[in-house]
């Protein structure tokens, strides 16, 4: 475990989280709105930290999903965050802790982030889904395949640019869906 | 009349193709990669360092001599459309795969569309057998982002309901886990005492199931009249009648020949597959965010947090009998200490005004009229809320532009996560003990697919 204070930082006013002696030099946490705290690594640093939250007792990745801020480049950020339209938000629980902590990494335009598969082998139906969702690309993971939709199904229907489905009303003779 | 017989071997070719889930299925063992296949075969902590231990099963020999079993999509003891791919060597489990999907209605996307008063509607949906968990769950993301105050009695209600949700959940647990293995009077007492709650809650919220129930800024009604005799008449009975099953399930030899020791899961193991709830206790350890993470009023009731020691099917069965228990124990708490007040907060902002308001007062209706077709904004942020539902931590993702309809909404679904666990439970096991394994892990899978 780490000895107090050790990689303190502090934004601000914002709440203290005690980052892990060993987790990659410049990342930049800040307060999320609510109660949790959220850690900004690059995708380099990504797997290092949450590397780094595992050794200092996070034993269970509980959430992984990505989201897709198309159109939403101004969202506040910390400074230094270069917001890119795909985020993948990782919650990682402590039970020895009793505490959470969430990892927010900028996965780029066309997102391609490393698996934590080999950390947390239960991210595995998480990334699936982030992937056949919203078309992550994890580099890593065992079996990158469509978890939800059909395997012959085109397009990754989270994103924003993809439309939502109307089935017309069916009244009597109507023409079906397809 | 040859026709016919060419047509069906036609259909046949068809019907292959158009079941077909291509490489989301359980691939030949050479063409697999080493990790996935040390996930099918259940090897989960290898990653470590850790070798399969004496359960472990050669998956070196031929491909010729297996077959692959489907199981599901459409399986009695699948609980709806899980489909399991098992490679089977004789009577026994070599790997397994869960495919899923069936059920995939992309309730994730429709919460995009819908107003945050609408989303509870939407994930109410999703794990049908505890819609009030579900409700709570977002209620609770949507209340952090909003700042709103919530009334005690608000959450106190919001906390009986839930306990109320978690007893008709197990029970309904108990009943098909019975029929399962071969107990259908288990079958009819579970789902006989589950009518109890659901009339309860049809007398209060109007609906049996997907209640809508709670809401963000409070509870949908006020507790109907003497609702503290229906409560109690809940709990007398169904805590009776806990005993009987015990009488029926817990001493009965086949029943116990068929739990105990059967298909173990170490905490490490539960730990690193991210697996919670009933499965992750029933290893001995006790998280429960009911007590490590209260939310709710649950720092001011007495229960105590069943845990198991071997990890095996009976302990999953125990534990879930004595939650019922513990259920039963929080109820009576609440009926005792409901604090009267409010059911729901007076901000305006997300309550609509009084009826007997409306017919009076324009302000009041147009005020009605644009929080239910407009709706109300939420400040932008990002926020992660979780409680525990009776299958585990559900959580639920929000994210905030600002707008009246959430940016992203992602639920965590504790049966989603807690399926990666079954290739680990089989292992090694026999046919008739894979029918337990998914019986013990109790997904739901409106909520594994949304």
């Amino acid at each position: 475990m780490d000895a107090p204070g050790a990689g303190r930082r502090q934004t601000g006013d914002a709440q203290v989280i005690d980052l892990p002696v060993d987790a990659p030099a410049g990342v930049i946490v800040a307060d999320a709105p609510a109660t949790d705290v959220a850690c900004f690594p690059t995708r380099d640093q990504y797997v290092a930290l949450v590397a780094a939250f595992k050794a200092s007792g996070y034993e269970m990745c509980s959430d992984l999903c990505a989201v897709d801020y198309l159109g939403h480049d101004d969202r506040p950020l910390p400074e230094g965050v270069a917001a890119t339209r795909f985020e993948v938000v990782v919650n990682l629980l402590s039970l020895t802790k009793r505490s959470r902590v969430r990892v927010r990494v900028q996965a780029g335009d066309a997102p391609e982030v490393d698996s934590l598969f080999a950390l947390y082998p239960g991210v595995e139906a998480m990334e699936r889904e982030a992937f056949d969702l919203m078309g992550v690309i994890f580099h890593g993971h065992p079996d990158l395949t469509r978890i939800l939709m059909p395997e012959d199904w085109e397009g990754h229907p989270l994103r924003k640019d993809y439309a939502v489905g109307r089935v017309p009303v069916q009244f009597k003779e109507a023409p079906g869906p397809r | 009349m040859s026709e016919p017989t060419v047509r069906a071997a036609e259909r046949v070719d068809l019907l292959t193709a158009e079941t077909s889930e291509g490489a989301q299925e359980l691939q030949r063992r050479d063409l697999t990669p080493s990790n996935e296949l040390g996930r099918e075969v259940g090897a989960v902590l290898r990653l470590d360092g850790r070798v399969l231990d004496a359960r472990s099963i050669d998956v070196e020999r031929p491909d010729d001599e297996t077959m692959i079993l489907n199981m599901g999509p459409s399986h009695p003891s699948t609980h709806g459309v899980l489909r399991l791919m098992l490679e089977l060597d004789g009577e026994f489990v070599l790997r397994t795969k869960p495919v899923i999907g069936y059920l995939h209605t992309g309730m994730e996307k429709t919460g995009e569309e819908l107003s945050y008063v609408q989303g509870a509607t939407n994930v109410t949906r999703m794990d049908y057998l505890s819609p009030v968990i579900n409700e709570l769950s977002y209620s609770l993301a949507v209340e952090k982002l909003l700042g709103v105050e919530i009334p005690e009695r608000a959450t106190w209600i919001r906390m009986m309901m839930s306990e109320l949700n978690r007893i008709s959940s197990h029970l309904v647990w108990m009943a098909t886990n019975g029929m399962d293995l071969g107990s259908s009077s288990m079958m009819i007492y579970g789902l006989r005492e589950r009518e109890l709650v659901l009339a309860f809650f049809e007398k209060t919220a109007g609906l049996r199931m997907n209640l809508n129930y709670v809401r963000p800024g409070g509870v949908a009604a006020d507790l109907p009249d003497g609702w503290q005799d229906d409560v109690t008449v809940i709990c007398d009975t169904i805590y009776e009648r806990t005993f009987e099953y015990d009488q029926l399930l817990t001493g009965q030899p086949i029943f116990r020949q068929r739990m105990i020791g059967v298909a173990p899961i170490m905490a490490e193991e539960a730990l690193a597959l991210g697996v919670t709830g009933p499965l992750l206790r029933s290893t001995g350890v006790a998280w429960d965010l009911r007590r490590t993470m209260p939310y709710l009023a649950y720092d001011q009731v007495e229960f105590d947090v069943i845990v198991g020691t071997y990890g095996d099917n009976f302990d999953r069965y125990a534990i879930r009998l004595n939650e019922i228990r513990e259920s039963i124990r929080i109820v009576r708490q609440c009926v005792e200490m409901m604090p009267a007040g409010d059911y729901r907060s007076q901000d305006p902002k997300v309550t609509p005004p009084p009826r007997a308001r409306i017919g009076e007062s324009m302000e009041a209706l147009i005020h009605h009229f644009k929080l239910f077709t407009e709706g109300f904004r939420v400040p932008a942020g990002e926020v992660y809320s979780a409680v525990e539902s009776p299958r585990g931590e559900l959580g639920c993702y929000l994210v905030a532009d600002g707008g009246a309809k959430p940016w992203r909404i992602h639920v965590r679904a504790p049966s989603f996560v807690n399926l990666q666990a079954v290739p680990l439970l089989m292992r090694g096991g026999s046919i008739s003990d894979a029918i337990t394994v998914i019986s013990t892990v109790d997904p739901v899978l409106g909520e594994v697919d949304r």
